[in-house]
């Protein structure tokens, strides 16, 4: 077993893509919140962790599940929508500067393009977690990623 | 991101889930490494320390919940401020001596009680943890003292006189026996 590094070096390393993944998902007034939850709950955990193996992809998924805590929280109410749209999956790796963009998409998007591709939830679980139907996290999904395309493009 | 962490760090301790605070001070021979646990000052490290080294022995030795929180070294910074300062002679602050156990434990709280401004032999603390011949383990437990300044290690010297070693090097135990007035 690896030994467990003092916590300290889980923030240096990490507390700012947690930050980030964060604010896209539940937006930057709610971020904040998030963070110290995810925080605060993986230092309760932190000493009987088993495996320090991969301490980022365990502190993201902390902050993913409180991202959905968040959003059933918030009580989002389902989109109405009009037909299923056909989104096709892309799985680009998103580089630093790109949460900012997805920062300014409008709350729905924002939050289905943070849970798809920052907390890599599946769509019924995106939906779940906003609240929607499987086909109206897809409509965001694919709303939003166009819009970043554009943006990037 | 600074403020979150702070806010991180008082949440964390207020939730009982700091079990390691730590700072880095100035002090006049360069930063110390100040670390606390809820019951007390645990470890100071001098000068010239790993930085990285000493947070893995922390977290290793006491708890792996080792955090950057200054506000719970902020009592031992301003009592070492003062005493560089020359202005206390004597340090008022909780310890907690986990990091040290048995001989060297107990030669280590003898030279706790060394009066400010005085210096004993290694053998006279030997006698003082109750065993004049250990000299050789007094020491040991003179290099291996986890609090090094507070509990003041650099008031032990040779028999004849000469200066030992230190932990932060011999200009500073020279200095710090200068401050105190013995050289």
């Amino acid at each position: 077993m690896t030994a467990l590094p003092p916590f300290q070096t889980l923030l240096d390393e990490h507390a700012a893509e947690v930050m980030g993944v964060l604010r896209g998902a539940v937006g930057r007034a709610d971020a904040e919140d998030c963070f110290q939850e995810t925080f605060l709950a993986a230092l309760r955990a932190y000493p009987k962790l088993s495996d320090a193996g991969n301490l980022r992809g365990w502190l993201l998924t902390i902050a993913h599940r409180k991202a959905i805590d968040q959003h059933r929280a918030n009580g989002r109410k389902p989109l109405p929508v009009a037909e299923p749209a056909e989104v096709g999956v892309h799985d680009p790796e998103p580089e630093e500067g790109i949460w900012q963009l997805v920062d300014a998409l409008p709350p729905k998007q924002r939050a289905a393009v943070a849970l798809r591709y920052a907390c890599d939830l599946p769509h019924a679980e995106i939906a779940a977690a906003l609240g929607c139907s499987p086909e109206a996290a897809r409509r965001s999904l694919h709303e939003g990623m166009k819009r970043l395309r554009k943006e990037l493009a | 991101m600074k403020d979150s962490l702070q806010r991180l760090a008082e949440r964390a301790d207020s939730e009982g889930l700091l079990d390691v605070a730590y700072a880095s001070v100035d002090s006049p021979f360069g930063p110390l490494l100040l670390a606390a646990t809820p019951r007390g000052l645990v470890r100071v490290s001098l000068p010239g320390y790993d930085a990285e080294e000493a947070l893995e022995e922390l977290a290793e030795r006491i708890s792996p919940r080792v955090l950057e929180a200054p506000a719970r070294l902020d009592e031992a910074r301003r009592e070492l401020d003062l005493y560089f300062e020359g202005r206390l002679t004597e340090f008022d602050l909780p310890l907690d001596w986990r990091l040290t156990d048995g001989f060297r434990k107990r030669v280590q709280r003898a030279i706790e009680r060394i009066p400010y401004g005085q210096t004993r032999s290694y053998t006279e603390v030997a006698a003082l943890a109750g065993n004049e011949r250990a000299v050789r383990a007094a020491g040991t437990a003179c290099g291996s003292n986890p609090i090094p300044i507070v509990v003041p290690c650099h008031r032990v010297l040779r028999s004849g006189g000469s200066l030992g070693g230190y932990g932060g090097g011999l200009p500073m135990k020279e200095a710090l026996l200068q401050l105190e007035g013995i050289l």
